[in-house]
């Protein structure tokens, strides 16, 4: 029973980190209709931003998130701005190639740069909560409760501010954002900042718990796709359920059936949902 | 038919000329691999070029279709069996599975169809990677015999096989062309253009895309099985999402949709990737803003580019003889 629990509490943190980077993908897909396939090189670059700042700059844990969330999303503008905003109005598939090539030079690059070995991120919050005989890593709680927390921030950024409303008024449709007077590239910007900053602040919480690597993003992200897919394309409160079911599915199903395929738990889902539902299980009427 | 302008007419016998009597010339053994490699990612690229080119879907499992050919055909030669029977074997084990992916990929589109063969791909070269008992997991497979001998001509030598992969690949542009000029090829066009469109001018579009995914994947299985008995050994790293992403960037550089275009970007790219093997760890740095260059300023390609050059040049020629009086000139 107690080995169960801590499963469980360990799917709680490991679903967090899926959540937060399923919504920034989410979030893209709904407003701009671009599968964002280089989403997981985001969240690698945000867990090398904190790595350099707290192991060559010496700046606190913390901070050091919050600065690497800023820096990617001002990466996420640049990258709408330069290699997004030119297709407006082209084939989706046009869209799709160039997110490859964006991925292909941002883990290329990592590599080219910091080499293809792991980096351990230390990080203050090392001890360990007892629980009701539980045992729970400091780190995980963080994951946790800085997960959530991004969570209600975005929720009461996106129904209660202005901007906010005009992201959601996009993505539920484009041309009467327009008419009533919406600038969509701004919020395609937006979007991708909030999107890009999401997926730092998930690299950074779960970096001290996995290792730093180039290639950390890509089974996350393919996992981000898997969980979108399902709670639907484009839809928020998908993404977060998603997030948690998907960790509860891999981290159950790999202590008690088989460790080796744990991985592959969430792409099986996915398959068998497409061939009996198309369009993704919770898909927003169109 | 448009028949071929007189400069394609020559560019195709230049080739064809090139292309017979380069390993007399190239006496470099290194370099002539590189051709062979390049031939044979030609032949998979053109296979991406059915599904993305003409029909308009983005496939992110192809090279995943790559591997199940080149180890269906591993594994048989390497337990004995003669690859002039592992080859149609692994071309019928591929295009089987194909089809049955086929009936539930193509129920989706756009962009659910990429994440669905994206997760396809990763799941194709997990099961590679994971099954040891049979694919002997991330060592690979050793060992694999080059072609067995059919009476007189033998296959263990560089030109040798240069000439048996130049012959596929010579089958494979043949195939395309075919595939381009009858009424299956149009409809695949058709279907890329306006699915609905091509459903009410009567195209089973269900049973045509599927077809497409079949004669894709085959193409890239053929592939997988030249690469196989080339090297001698392959890895899971053949079926690789990456790989899938670099014959992507092959098949845009050289023009999707065009029949030149998946030959001319996969040379191009893989001379160049030869050239410039000693800043290897940059090579993705320069591939990844070049496939977004190439998609943001020349969707269509070299191919593209090609053609406007064309229609400049036509447009100059009708320019400079006017045929037909002009109104000004009538009075």
């Amino acid at each position: 029973m107690s080995l169960f629990l801590q499963q469980v509490v360990n799917a709680v943190a490991l679903g967090s980190v899926y959540s937060l980077v399923a919504l920034g993908l989410t979030l893209v897909y709904g407003v701009l209709h671009i599968p964002n396939f280089a989403h997981g090189a985001l969240y690698m670059l945000g867990a090398y931003a904190t790595f350099f700042l707290v192991t060559a700059y010496g700046v606190h844990y913390v901070p050091a998130l919050a600065i690497s969330a800023a820096a990617i999303a001002l990466l996420g503008i640049a990258l709408e701005r330069v290699a997004f905003r030119p297709l407006e109005g082209r084939s989706p598939v046009h869209a799709m190639i160039v997110a490859l090539g964006v991925l292909l030079f941002f883990q290329g690059s990592a590599a080219a740069l910091w080499g293809a070995d792991f980096r351990r991120l230390p990080t203050p919050f090392d001890g360990v909560v007892s629980l009701g005989g539980l045992t729970i890593t400091e780190q995980r709680v963080i994951v946790i409760l800085a997960a959530v927390a991004t969570m209600i921030a975005l929720h009461v950024f996106l129904t209660r501010t202005l901007a906010g409303m005009a992201i959601e008024a996009t993505a539920q449709d484009r041309e009467g954002a327009r008419v009533v007077g919406i600038d969509t590239r701004r919020v395609a910007m937006l979007t991708f900042a909030i999107s890009a900053g999401l997926a730092a602040v998930a690299g950074s919480l779960v970096a001290p718990l996995v290792l730093v690597s180039p290639v950390m993003g890509e089974v996350v992200n393919l996992k981000a796709f898997a969980i979108i897919i399902l709670g639907g394309m484009g839809s928020i409160p998908g993404a977060i359920v998603g997030g948690y079911v998907l960790a509860l599915a891999e981290v159950l199903g790999g202590t008690y059936v088989a460790f080796a395929f744990s991985d592959v738990i969430g792409f099986a889902i996915l398959v068998l949902v497409l061939a009996i539902k198309p369009t993704g299980l919770f898909a927003k009427g169109v | 038919m448009v028949l071929p302008s007189r400069l394609k007419q020559i560019a195709l016998v230049v080739t064809t000329i090139v292309a017979l009597v380069l390993p007399l010339v190239m006496r470099d053994g290194y370099l002539l691999g590189v051709v062979i490699s390049a031939y044979i990612t030609a032949i998979a690229v053109y296979g991406l070029n059915v599904l993305v080119g003409f029909t308009g879907q983005l496939s992110l499992a192809h090279a995943g279709f790559f591997g199940i050919g080149g180890y269906t055909a591993g594994l048989l030669m390497v337990n004995g069996v003669s690859f002039w029977l592992a080859l149609p074997a692994a071309l019928a084990l591929t295009g089987t599975i194909a089809f049955f992916v086929g009936m539930i990929a193509l129920r989706t589109r756009g962009a659910y169809f990429a994440v669905f063969t994206l997760a396809l791909g990763v799941i194709i070269t997990i099961s590679i990677e994971r099954w040891e008992s049979v694919t002997g997991g991330t060592d690979g497979l050793i060992g694999i015999p080059p072609p067995a001998a059919i009476g007189p001509i033998t296959f263990t030598s560089l030109a040798a096989q240069y000439y048996l992969v130049l012959a596929f690949l010579a089958l494979t542009i043949y195939v395309s062309v075919s595939i381009a000029q009858s009424l299956v090829g149009r409809s695949f066009i058709a279907i890329r253009q306006s699915e609905n469109l091509a459903r009410a001018i009567g195209i089973d579009v269900g049973r045509t895309m599927r077809l497409s995914f079949v004669i894709s994947a085959t193409f890239a299985g053929l592939a997988g099985v030249l690469y196989t008995s080339y090297l001698g050994y392959i890895g899971p790293g053949m079926s690789s999402v990456a790989m899938t992403f670099r014959m992507l960037l092959f098949l845009m550089l050289g023009g999707a949709g065009s029949l030149a275009g998946p030959l001319v970007g996969t040379l191009l790219i893989s001379m160049a990737m030869q050239a410039l093997q000693a800043f290897e760890q940059y090579q993705l740095v320069l591939l990844g803003p070049l496939l977004v260059v190439i998609m943001i300023f020349f969707p269509n390609g070299l191919a593209g580019i090609w053609g406007s050059l064309e229609d400049r040049w036509r447009l100059r020629q009708l320019r400079a003889q006017p045929t037909v009086p002009r109104a000004d000139e009538a009075h």
